[in-house]
């Protein structure tokens, strides 16, 4: 049985325009201590997939499908059962560590509440816990810290206080959503080291949300890419990298610069992503994509299996593979 | 911590003495005295009386008596009131309005910050709308209105309490004239309190709460409560002063001996002495309430504590 197995996940909000779709049909799985990367622009559903497994939709969100942790359904959960999950077995640590802790309480406190209320501890035995927690995400004298406000900390210290806060009770799943967007590259390395070793120190499996293919290459065993809230490729992180087969990862992949791109125009992917309010008929990458043929305009291409287990959603890569494959 | 406590109230000493020295000569330079009536008195007499008085002084010899006895805590003599001191008319009064002000503040606060909070946390249902109209209802109207309707109401009507009076203070001589002050400044506080909270509510941190599995009531109650409160926090400074010297209408409504009437009486009669004493009382009523609101802040926000 897989850690967390999601199956046609939907996430949809009612607007006073109509409905919208933003995460459409989503599948994947996780074993424990796995690392799964979800890869997409702004806007392509990433954010509101981990917020749907947290029951942390805005009130207008609802959630449709599966999404079964250790074979328990999680989706749809009463505040109360959600409760029991969030921090104890599933944890999330957010974009934003400036405004994600609470300014007007102390750090410590803030990390101990999170003890006392799951694993029922006493104030000093929480004390205690969270300093080696601090520790753990290298935090300098942080016993001195845990008597800190948050306007104390630089941007990554306050990120580790979030990595920290979010493994207090040791949770089977972390979810990060884009940990490193709002730090500088420095720090932004620092903090991904940190959760390579804490993932392999904790076997903690990870889904690490971000638009930075660079962190994905760094920790993570399989990619899910996304855009306008569908899959548009899935599979092990080599394969992505080394033979990506969707016009959209293979243009994600070209827009990474490089040292050697000096002086060079980077490529990127013209146009921008579609209004979710109005997809396009087909295909939803069909305006930028460069392959687009007569059928992506006409139908949605299906996510379909090929080699062993990777997923795709395209016209153009399955002719062109089995072009291929009938030239071998 | 302490030393910010200090520092800020060392600020209201020269504070107040600007306030003082400016109410003083703005007194003086408005045309006419106490003793212009319809009939003007005889020279001599005018004159004797001035000498009582120290008014045949030159002016600034008047402010440095003024100052000096008022180090002695010494307010004058009342220039219309004959045999009354400023600290005896005072003394009466103030108490009266200070009891009834404070109680009917501390009604404002809490009443208007649960029930702001409430709304907030049924945002757009029935129960938010209700109470936001009554807010509504509650701020446009004046207390010259508010105040009758309630006599009329809880009085007259029904008889359940007195229409006025105040007979040394009992709790059914306070409800109404408390309601009356009060309401506005409710409404207000609901209003404030009920937007910061949505504001609060819909914060990272608040998320991050959330995602820690926290219960609902721990969330409001630990972590949104205290930054919730800092738009009321800085509303009650002018509140509270607010409330004790706008009780002018309220007061005479109900006819409560309190330091309404001397207000007005005392700009018509030019008493100076009366004017200056009411005007110092505010003022350091109004400091020392600020004060109080700024160390209030910084107990909420340890960002301001610590600068």
């Amino acid at each position: 049985m897989s850690l967390l197995e999601v199956n046609d996940l939907r996430v949809t909000f009612s607007t006073p325009d109509g409905d919208v779709t933003a995460v459409n049909n989503l599948n994947f799985s996780l074993e424990a201590g796995q690392t799964l990367g979800i890869v997409g622009e702004s806007g392509s559903g990433k954010s509101q997939t981990a917020f749907s497994l947290m029951g942390l939709l805005a009130k207008n969100g609802r959630t449709g499908g599966e999404a079964l942790f250790e074979g328990k359904q999680i989706l749809n959960l009463s505040e109360k059962d959600l409760n029991s999950i969030r921090a104890e077995k599933i944890s999330m640590i957010f974009q934003d560590p400036m405004t994600s802790l609470n300014p007007y309480m102390k750090v410590g406190t803030q990390l101990m509440e999170v003890l006392m209320l799951h694993k029922g501890m006493g104030k000093e035995e929480a004390f205690g816990a969270s300093v080696r927690m601090l520790d753990a995400v290298k935090m300098p004298e942080a016993r001195k810290r845990m008597d800190m406000y948050p306007h104390e900390f630089s941007g990554g210290m306050r990120q580790r206080v979030m990595i920290a806060m979010a493994l207090l009770c040791r949770p089977k799943l972390l979810i990060a959503d884009e940990p490193t967007t709002a730090l500088d590259v420095t720090v932004q390395a620092q903090i991904m080291e940190l959760l390579n070793d804490l993932k392999r120190d904790f076997n903690t499996a990870i889904i690490m949300i971000t638009h930075d293919l660079g962190v994905v290459a760094g920790i993570c065993d399989k990619v899910l890419v996304m855009y306008a809230g569908q899959t548009m490729e899935y599979g092990t992180t080599d394969e992505i990298f080394y033979k990506p087969s969707h016009p959209y990862t293979i243009g994600l992949l070209e827009s990474i610069p490089t040292l050697k791109t000096e002086g060079e125009v980077l490529p990127t992917i013209q146009g921008n992503p579609p209004n979710l309010l109005n997809l396009p008929a087909g295909c939803p990458f069909q305006e930028r994509c460069s392959h687009v043929m007569d059928s992506c305009r006409e139908h949605i291409p299906k996510l379909k299996n090929f080699e062993n287990g990777r997923r795709r959603a395209c016209f153009w890569a399955a002719s062109e593979h089995t072009a291929e494959g009938a030239s071998l | 911590m302490l030393n910010f406590v200090i520092r800020r109230f060392a600020i209201a000493v020269p504070t107040l003495l600007v306030l003082i020295t400016i109410s003083f000569f703005l007194m003086q330079a408005a045309p006419g005295s106490p003793f212009t009536g319809e009939r003007s008195l005889p020279p001599e007499i005018l004159k004797n009386i001035e000498a009582k008085y120290h008014m045949d002084k030159p002016l600034y010899q008047q402010y440095f008596m003024y100052l000096g006895n008022l180090a002695k805590g010494d307010l004058g003599p009342s220039f219309k009131y004959r045999d009354y001191t400023v600290n005896d008319l005072l003394s009466q009064s103030f108490p009266v309005s200070l009891k009834i002000g404070s109680v009917a503040f501390l009604f404002t606060v809490l009443v208007g910050v649960t029930i702001g909070t409430t709304a907030a946390l049924k945002q757009n249902t029935f129960l938010d709308y209700i109470i936001m109209a009554l807010a509504m209802t509650g701020v446009v109207l004046p207390s010259f209105v508010i105040a009758p309707l309630l006599v009329l109401i809880f009085a007259i009507t029904l008889q359940w309490l007195p229409a006025g009076g105040w007979q040394g203070g009992g709790w059914h001589f306070m409800v109404l004239p408390v309601v009356a002050m009060a309401i506005m400044y409710m409404a207000s506080i609901a209003r404030i309190q009920r937007s910061s909270m949505i504001e609060v509510l819909n914060s990272n941190y608040i998320r991050t709460a959330r995602a820690k599995g926290l219960p609902w009531k721990t969330i409001i109650l630990r972590h949104a409560m205290r930054p919730s409160l800092l738009p009321v926090v800085s509303y009650l400074g002018p509140a509270f002063v607010g409330i004790i010297t706008g009780s002018v209408v309220v007061e005479t409504v109900f006819g409560l001996p309190g330091i309404g009437q001397h207000f007005v009486n005392g700009a018509l009669n030019r008493d100076y002495s009366l004017v200056l004493g009411l005007t110092i009382i505010i003022g350091t009523l109004t400091i020392l309430f600020t004060a109080i609101v700024d160390i209030l802040y910084a107990v909420i926000d340890p960002k301001i504590r610590y600068q």
